[in-house]
């Protein structure tokens, strides 16, 4: 097994709902918290206990963290976009002002931020644009060049906040029923992207066929990606080996590694995408 | 608080300073839960379930959540024993976390080995031996469903770790006897028992319209099956009075872990509790001293299996 551990970092929180409201398809919510804002970094992510306290609902909830921050007053607060899929997720999108969830925060790895200026392309899909407007402003900060795609089935499924499109050179929007942007896919509009833009580095979260599709594409031009995945969580900590994928290590081991340790974010080079949902010939301990 | 409060077990010879254990295959090797607490406030740590062999375990999804509970479809992923020895036990001996080992096999000769294996390592409590894992190939792999079968494990355990370790087998509730189980690994050389293993089950996903788990079946574990838990510890209590029981099934709270501990529990694992909250095993510790003080026991011992005693006084 890998020798990765939880994030150091990371705190359990009753943080208090300071506000939800809704947006397109999905919730916009700000919770208060402590000094763990501070160590939210893009591509983080946060596990939320929902139900109460008799809840059947025994799981804590994964989202990535849309942004994290201090306010002037001392104030921490996290941001999280949220989609009302399921029953876990429909209860945090109900939550008030006032109420308070228990979190666990900042977990798993971050995106790795160049320490040269580089030309990158941010890739969302779905919800999953949420963690990349802050990875977009510290991109910026460190003197990058950046653009940014937004795919879904459909415009009320794309979340692109004002404030989220100008820390970003260029928006491209693509929806399956072509209801805003280009009518098609990200992976449609990527090719003659990074061609035009020279991209150096592409940063992608969203659904895993989303996330397969980009790598084929970036192998093809050569270009690094780092992805952030979804697989199914039962704890976030590491310990329930629930959210495992086929995942090739630093030796070039193939293991089955845990997303929420290892991950979410990934080397997309790295990942069995072919055969996410098996265990392949050749995993150490087949 | 009242410092006079005795809240230490007895398992089959060893003391462990209060009785609130983790559950085999929810804390790894504790490495993740100790950001959350010190592993030395718990009575014991029980790794989660080791092999002879690294061990990939199942394609995803292994998981799904359903009416307070889970499923989980692992399929023992794990390091192997040399690993395992190499790094998790002087790590925990490192932490001062008291130890008790889960071992699992495949077949007799694997328990034979890993009993080898262990018999000589310094800072092991106990050893659990599961021979109830669900989530095997064969359903006739699962060594606790046959009383032959779970003997046969037990016995090679026994013959190889020497006299000096308790070994507590971990048995499956998906058994029309349990008892029978019980008295057969008992009579095997089994100090005492682990109850219970998870229940199997499926889930079909109707959307999909297939089962939600790549292997179809998996272990249903938390809040659920605690009325199966309490039931097969205080059969299993009235059958066998003297064998002490590791009990676990659904404990989220102190109140939980005394309903099992009425039942005849002398220690008491926390599982699925902990994937919801890392530190679970340590409220539940808090909530069953100050319950069992309120309640006016004076040693933890007077409680377990108390609600056998009109049976017994008759």
């Amino acid at each position: 097994m890998s020798a990765a551990t939880i994030n150091p970092k990371a705190l359990q929180h009753d943080a208090e709902v300071i506000s939800n409201k809704r947006v397109g398809a999905y919730h916009h919510i700000v919770l208060a918290v402590n000094e763990l804002a501070s160590s939210c970094r893009p591509g983080n992510f946060v596990a939320i206990s929902v139900g109460g306290d008799s809840s059947s609902m025994v799981l804590r909830r994964a989202f990535a963290i849309y942004r994290a921050h201090i306010r002037p007053d001392g104030q921490g607060l996290l941001e999280l976009v949220v989609a009302p899929h399921g029953a876990g997720s429909k209860w945090l999108c109900s939550r008030t002002t006032g109420e308070r969830v228990n979190i666990i925060a900042p977990l798993g790895k971050a995106f790795g931020i160049p320490t040269e200026p580089v030309r990158a392309l941010l890739i969302g899909g779905g919800y999953g644009s949420a963690p990349l407007f802050s990875l977009a402003e510290a991109l910026k900060a460190k003197g990058c060049r950046v653009d940014m795609i937004l795919g879904a089935s459909t415009a009320g499924k794309i979340y692109a906040p004002l404030e989220g499109k100008r820390s970003v050179n260029s928006m491209t929007i693509t929806t399956d029923d072509g209801s805003a942007g280009i009518a098609g896919r990200v992976s449609d509009v990527l090719p003659e992207m990074i061609k035009e833009n020279g991209i150096e580095i592409i940063y992608s979260c969203g659904p895993m066929a989303m996330l397969e599709a980009i790598t084929d594409i970036a192998k093809n031009f050569g270009v690094v990606h780092q992805c952030s995945v979804e697989e199914s969580m039962a704890c976030g900590i590491g310990v329930c080996m629930t959210c495992v994928l086929p995942i090739e290590d630093d030796e070039g081991v193939m293991r089955m590694t845990r997303t929420c340790i290892d991950g979410p974010v990934m080397d997309g080079y790295k990942v069995h995408w072919k055969k996410s949902r098996e265990v392949p010939e050749g995993v150490w301990g087949k | 608080m009242n410092t006079s409060f005795d809240f230490s077990t007895d398992l089959a010879g060893r003391t462990l300073p209060n009785p609130i254990v983790t559950a085999s295959g929810t804390a790894g090797s504790g490495k993740e839960l100790s950001q959350f607490f010190n592993l030395s406030e718990l009575g014991a740590v029980v790794t989660k379930s080791i092999m002879v062999k690294p061990r990939s375990g199942r394609a995803t999804p292994r998981m799904a959540e359903t009416p307070s509970g889970m499923l989980n479809s692992i399929g023992l992923q794990g390091p192997g024993i040399d690993i395992f020895l190499e790094n998790d036990i002087p790590w925990l001996v490192s932490q001062g976390a008291r130890i008790i080992v889960s071992i699992a096999g495949e077949s007799v000769e694997d328990y034979a080995v890993l009993a080898r294996r262990l018999r000589s390592v310094s800072g092991i409590t106990a050893l659990e031996v599961n021979i109830s894992c669900p989530n095997v190939e064969n359903r006739g792999q699962v060594f606790a469903c046959n009383p032959v079968t779970a003997q046969a494990a037990i016995e090679a355990v026994r013959r190889n770790i020497g006299g000096e370790l308790p070994i507590f087998a971990k048995l499956s509730p998906d058994v029309t006897d349990i008892v029978s189980i019980a008295q057969a690994v008992v009579e095997a050389g089994a100090n005492g028992l682990a109850l219970i293993n998870t229940l199997l089950g499926m889930v079909i996903d109707t959307n999909t319209m297939f089962p939600k788990l790549s292997q179809k079946t998996g272990g249903l574990s938390g809040p659920a099956i605690r009325p199966v838990a309490v039931r097969a510890i205080y059969q299993v209590h009235q059958a066998l009075p003297h064998t002490p029981i590791i009990g676990m099934g659904g404990v989220v709270t102190g109140r939980d872990a005394f309903e099992l501990v009425l039942a005849g529990a002398s220690a008491i694992s926390v599982g699925t509790a902990t994937f919801n909250d890392p530190t679970a095993a340590i409220s539940v510790k808090t909530e069953l001293e100050h319950l069992l003080m309120e309640r006016g026991f004076a040693t933890f011992n007077q409680a377990v299996g108390f609600a056998h005693r009109e049976e017994i006084s008759l």
